[in-house]
């Protein structure tokens, strides 16, 4: 690939890699070979830039991500795409827990499974989930869309307060106040802008096979009479 | 935090070199206990005969005396072979008796394991440094457990360290913690089960060798312990035919797996594993919580 600069972690440092990223302006393009599950790949990424890491990695890949697009051909481990910010982070393979944790913005996608707790406490990032999601996943989640197009674990969504969830196959059991909710034309828009966006790692899935979840708001709230003070004051 | 990692040969492929591929699993967990570190190897050994692993730390011991005393309560021969600090006793005659006679009568030695197939070592420091001087890269066999430790429950001594092994060739390593040990090591003791340390991960591997002492299979045991077990564990653990994995209900110590047509492997940590033969093209998920995974060599 022309333009392209090639780390191969089994020769080169992670620090010369994520150096490299730091330092890269807008446009930049990279391939990572040999990560061999190496920890923190890719991380702290602000610029708009294109890379892709041929292999599997470990914990926190493409943490604190901003702007650019980070794909990986193969599995991730705990805390991929950490506190994500904007941009896209994507893996071919499955993820282990905590995928997504805390991100505030942008898409992450993970074409096989995710494990425990993914999108624990998101704030407002995207996730599509092309296989299963494990237990406790989208745990206190506070805004963004969970997309899952397998089944979901134990505890979905628990203690959950305005994210959305969007699940095609089998909820094993919901979490606290979480409860379905009706599939509205706006969360159907949502949904198949979503599934588009993961094309090029999720299979296509119809909108229509898919059950919304969300907050019952009894939890969150000092005082239940306040609820639809504050729904409308969120404009929801 | 700890390291564990476990592999377990499905075929003959990899079980001359069950051991190199060990140490290249420990070595990559080395950042993850720093400690002190241990390792397991189970192999066919020879029928009949018992293996009897015993640490003796900064002690000297007479061990043709010791074997000579033990021939008697067993009434079969003893042999010795000494590794460093560890020595291993092989015998026709009762293991898990000759196990409490020498934890009842030769001071200050530590008994690690005792089966068939089963040999255990341990030291305090580096655990390239460990496996080194065990020799863990020469061993051959069916399967392997190995830990490296960060204390928290217990002072960085070889006897807190890992594998916890109480039973005839059933051992465990743990990351986590577990909070109802000590009552748990009382009603085991009262079950028969004995105990060489005040370490958490000991009581669970007491729990295990009592259930299957008691006739429980494996699944049967970690059923059990499901239970019977509080606090934070993944378990990797190894019995006489086979492996298996338990994580606890809520699962937050990490664990990896991948399995392949000759072997499955877990690991704290997936670099543990990338190093593996065919681990590219091997299926690797997260094990889920409270759900009970097992290997059989008889599968």
């Amino acid at each position: 690939m022309s333009g392209v600069r090639t780390f191969d972690l089994a020769e080169a440092t992670r620090r010369d890699l994520n150096g490299a990223l730091h330092a890269a302006g807008a446009g930049g393009r990279f391939e990572v070979l040999n990560p061999r599950g190496a920890h923190a790949v890719a991380c702290g990424i602000t610029a708009d830039i294109d890379v892709v890491v041929r292999g599997s990695v470990g914990y926190y890949c493409a943490g604190m991500h901003q702007r650019g697009r980070v794909l990986v051909e193969g599995n991730a481990s705990t805390g991929l795409a950490e506190n994500i910010m904007s941009g896209t982070v994507r893996i071919t393979g499955n993820a282990t827990m905590s995928a997504a944790a805390t991100g505030c913005g942008g898409l992450v996608v993970v074409g096989g499974n995710a494990g425990a707790r993914c999108g624990i406490s998101m704030k407002g990032v995207d996730i599509v989930v092309g296989g299963d999601a494990g237990h406790m996943s989208a745990f206190m989640a506070q805004a963004g869309n969970l997309v899952v197009c397998g089944d979901a674990a134990a505890d979905l969504g628990d203690s959950i307060y305005e994210a959305r969830i969007f699940v095609r196959g089998d909820v094993e059991s919901l979490g606290a106040d979480c409860v379905e909710k009706e599939m509205r034309p706006e969360h159907v828009d949502t949904l198949a802008r979503l599934l588009a966006a993961a094309a090029s790692t999720v299979e296509g899935a119809d909108p229509a096979e898919f059950r919304r979840y969300g907050s019952a708001r009894r939890l969150y709230n000092f005082n239940i009479d306040d609820v639809d003070a504050l729904a409308r004051a969120a404009g929801r | 935090m700890c390291g564990i990692v476990g592999l377990f040969c499905k075929t003959e492929t990899h079980r001359h070199e069950l051991g190199r591929l060990t140490a290249v699993m420990l070595r990559e967990m080395r950042d993850r206990g720093p400690d002190s570190a241990g390792f397991a190897s189970y192999d066919p050994g020879e029928p009949g005969r018992t293996r009897i692993t015993v640490l003796a730390e900064g002690v000297e011991v007479d061990w043709a005396a010791v074997a000579g005393a033990l021939e008697g309560v067993l009434d079969a021969a003893v042999t010795v072979r000494a590794v460093h600090d560890h020595a291993v006793l092989s015998t026709d005659g009762d293991g898990r008796v000759a196990r409490q006679w020498i934890i009842d009568n030769v001071a200050d030695v530590t008994v690690l394991s005792y089966g068939a197939q089963i040999e255990l070592y341990k030291a305090v420091g580096d655990p390239d440094l460990v496996a080194e001087r065990y020799d863990l890269a020469s061993r051959r066999g069916t399967h392997a457990l190995a830990h490296t430790r960060m204390a928290t429950e217990s002072a960085v001594t070889t006897r807190g360290s890992h594998p916890f092994a109480t039973g005839a060739d059933t051992c465990l390593v743990h990351n986590g913690s577990l909070s109802n040990h000590n009552r748990l090591r009382r009603h085991l003791e009262g079950h028969g089960e004995s105990f060489q340390t005040e370490n958490d991960s000991e009581v669970a591997a007491g729990y295990l060798s009592w259930r299957i002492r008691s006739g429980d299979s494996i699944s049967q045991a970690l059923q059990g312990a499901l239970s019977d077990l509080d606090g934070f564990y993944t378990f990797a653990i190894g019995v006489a035919d086979g492996f298996a994995i338990l994580r606890d209900p809520i699962a937050c110590k990490p664990a990896v797996v991948a399995e392949t047509d000759d072997w499955v492997a877990m690991s704290s940590e997936y670099r543990a594993i990338a190093r593996l033969p065919g681990a590219v093209d091997a299926e690797v998920w997260e094990p889920e919580p409270a759900r009970i995974y097992t290997w059989s060599l008889a599968a």
